[in-house]
């Protein structure tokens, strides 16, 4: 997979990951109610929105953004290169395929609710794509001060960095960023990936990408429970990485097999618990925060 | 969403799996009919509850007559039946499976499930069957086949050879082995399942090859493209105030503790909760109210945490994002006032538009504790439970 922007050929000393403030946006979805109110919160933050996507809409205008009835002919008249979706979960999956298709760089789906078996069949599809997914089912991704993509709330963040923040939970990252900012500690890139089991760039995508970025100084890493992804970040952080990463894990209290509002958050069997990921967290020499109200003087710590 | 099994078996049926033959019965005298129309004994009579572990817990029996039916069923229709899976609390049988029992040769273990990680679905099968399968994957693993398909492929002929092989299936069962394989991989996409479990799948010993146990659970999310399925729900096997919930499209799960708690985002509705547990307390729910959260939402998650009785105390833990503060606060205003509230609550708010809820909640009279930060809220609910 390719980063959005290349690492190398960056100018003005960029502080981010996947955006900046060059990234050109397009919304699918965007004439729907939820894709119209956050496409203006982008605009309002000053991100790049250059386009819209709504078949059978192509040619109407939403503000001053140009609708066009398919990806391929918005990033074809616009160059747009990454797509933010707000389709609803029966047509998310083929408006995931149709980004891809046009060669998307990156795709940030925010839609909730998507069949696991078409995200199955998405993932598989991405794997001989050049495009990298986010999501679905996550806030989507922010650089502070340059470029939102998503529908967190901007004042909450801290620009110019120089903690990465990488979650799998929507306000439960507002709140761990919120922490951060009292603390006055800035932000270069908060990344959403999202609570679904089936979902595109992982924390290790993200790990290793904020581990390259010379401006990130330390990474705030948040799980939850189900899967095993955050013992295998903690195993990334252990043998690749030399900045402190700071993990936090949601549901040391949540029963078994009892699907925690996220389709991916459920115990099965004995995997998946946020016991065995604090522990793994632990063996592999990352700060383990417990007690959420505690996480912005660790990371004061920690990052000092 | 889980099914029975009686129903998970009608699924079975529609895909040419083989099952025993057999009827659900409500009633002792149900049953003895249903028995009398098999034919033959002995017949088995099954517990039809949402839980595994039904065998060990006395809810699966043997009957050899007609008076053994009658009595059996009798006993098993109106018990609390107790599992691993159930909770101390047990659940209450309201119907049984009756079937003609077999003969049989060997037992085999088979599922079907996603694989998060990889994406692809995968074929589980163990000559191990019968057991509980997480024990055999943790004490024999060896003993676990495992076949990865990708779903943009479909299931192979070289597949089913990989799973029939792999559990040694006689070359006479083979025939009949492989395209129920195939099958209950068509029913596990054609329905959008989670879990496609049987345990035990049996060879006869006239060489056939019988599911005898069926679990099927499916993806919620893809309920809104199965309305059949979706008439298999049974409101029996569900928690009343979680039924209430899901009317106002609320994630609510009920828990054993006594501080009741209110969150937007399963995250932080997580998070919130093991805060509650830090504090020294036990949160009594888990309760999403989402992103998008109306008033009324909010005003109808109150009211439901109120009417669990073991709540001493009420947490609202708001990120205002796309909710906002004012929004939130409106809610609880409203429902504060509809409902008589007898328990402290303690809101804590941040992000969108904080100032104006925060005015709402002082000027409307109620006795509402605020917090400043999340370190704050869980002081001040420990505070209330001691």
């Amino acid at each position: 997979m390719r980063d959005c922007f290349s690492l190398d050929d960056r100018e003005n000393k960029d502080v981010s990951i996947f955006v900046d403030k060059e990234t050109k946006v397009l919304v699918q979805g965007i004439t729907g109610k939820e894709g119209q109110f956050h496409a203006r919160q982008c605009v309002a933050y000053g991100t790049k929105v250059v386009a819209g996507v709504t078949p059978g809409k192509g040619g109407q205008k939403m503000d001053d953004v140009p609708v066009f009835n398919s990806v391929k002919a918005a990033a074809k008249e616009t160059g747009a290169n990454c797509s933010l979706i707000f389709v609803p979960p029966p047509f998310a999956s083929d408006a995931i395929m149709e980004s891809a298709d046009a060669d998307v760089e990156l795709i940030v789906a925010i839609t909730e609710g998507i069949p696991v078996l078409d995200m199955m069949r998405v993932k598989n599809y991405l794997e001989n794509k050049p495009s990298r997914l986010l999501g679905p089912n996550c806030p989507g991704i922010i650089t502070p001060g340059e470029c939102k993509v998503g529908i967190m709330p901007g004042p909450t963040h801290k620009p110019g960095g120089p903690i990465g923040v990488v979650s799998r939970s929507g306000t439960l990252t507002y709140e761990v960023v919120h922490q951060l900012t009292m603390q006055g500690i800035g932000q270069t890139t908060c990344i959403g990936i999202g609570g679904d089991p089936v979902n595109g760039t992982n924390f290790i995508d993200c790990l290793d990408a904020f581990q390259k970025d010379p401006e990130t100084k330390g990474v705030v890493m948040v799980g939850e429970i189900g899967g095993t992804a955050e013992e295998e970040a903690a195993e990334f952080v252990k043998n690749t990485m030399n900045k402190p990463v700071v993990g936090f894990v949601a549901g040391l209290t949540a029963p078994p097999g009892r699907r925690m509002g996220h389709a991916g958050a459920i115990i099965s069997g004995s995997s998946g618990t946020a016991q065995s990921k604090v522990a793994a967290m632990k063996a592999c020499g990352m700060h383990v925060c417990e007690d959420l109200g505690t996480l912005g003087e660790l990371c004061a710590k920690v990052f000092a | 969403m889980k099914i029975h099994e009686y129903q998970a078996k009608e699924l079975f049926k529609k895909y040419n799996v083989p099952i025993p033959d057999g009827e659900v019965a409500f009633t002792a005298d149900e049953a003895v009919g249903t028995a009398g129309k098999l034919g033959d004994f002995p017949v088995v009579v099954k517990a039809q509850i949402h839980a595994g572990g039904r065998g060990k817990g006395g809810g699966v029996k043997l009957a050899k007559s007609a008076d053994e039916v009658n009595s059996l069923a009798g006993e098993i229709i109106g018990m609390n039946l107790v599992t691993h899976q159930t909770g101390t609390e047990g659940r209450r049988v309201k119907k049984v499976l009756v079937e003609q029992g077999l003969n049989i040769d060997k037992e085999l273990y088979f599922s079907i499930i996603p694989d998060r990680a990889t994406a692809k679905i995968v074929l589980m099968a163990s000559e191990a069957g019968g057991m509980d399968i997480e024990e055999v994957a943790e004490k024999t693993p060896e003993k676990i086949i495992k076949v990865f398909v990708n779903p943009l492929q479909g299931i192979q002929p070289y597949h089913l050879r990989e799973v029939g092989f792999g559990l040694n299936i006689p070359p006479a069962v083979m025939k009949r082995f492989q395209p129920m394989v195939r099958n209950l991989y068509k029913l596990f996409v054609d329905y959008d399942c989670s879990l496609l479990e049987i345990n035990p799948l049996v060879i006869t010993k006239k060489e056939t090859v019988v599911a005898l146990d069926a679990k099927v659970n499916f993806d919620d999310n893809a309920l809104f493209r199965h309305k059949d399925i979706l008439e298999y729900r049974d409101l029996d096997e569900e928690d009343p105030l979680e039924i209430e919930a899901s009317k106002y499209d609320l994630n609510y799960i009920n828990l054993d503790g006594n501080v009741g708690n209110m969150v937007n985002g399963a995250g932080l509705a997580m998070a919130t909760m093991d805060i509650i547990k830090f504090a020294g307390a036990e949160p009594a729910n888990f309760l999403d109210v989402g992103g998008g959260a109306s008033a009324e939402m909010v005003e109808n998650g109150f009211r439901i945490i109120l009417s669990d009785e073991n709540v001493k105390g009420i947490l609202i833990n708001i990120f205002g994002g796309i909710l906002r503060c004012d929004v939130l606060a409106e809610g609880v205003v409203q429902a504060a006032k509809k409902a008589e509230i007898k328990v402290p609550v303690v809101v804590r708010m941040e992000g969108t538009n904080v100032e104006k809820g925060r005015q709402i909640l002082a000027e409307s009279g109620l006795n509402l504790t605020t917090a400043v930060d999340l370190k704050d809220a869980a002081q001040k609910v420990a505070g209330i439970v001691r």
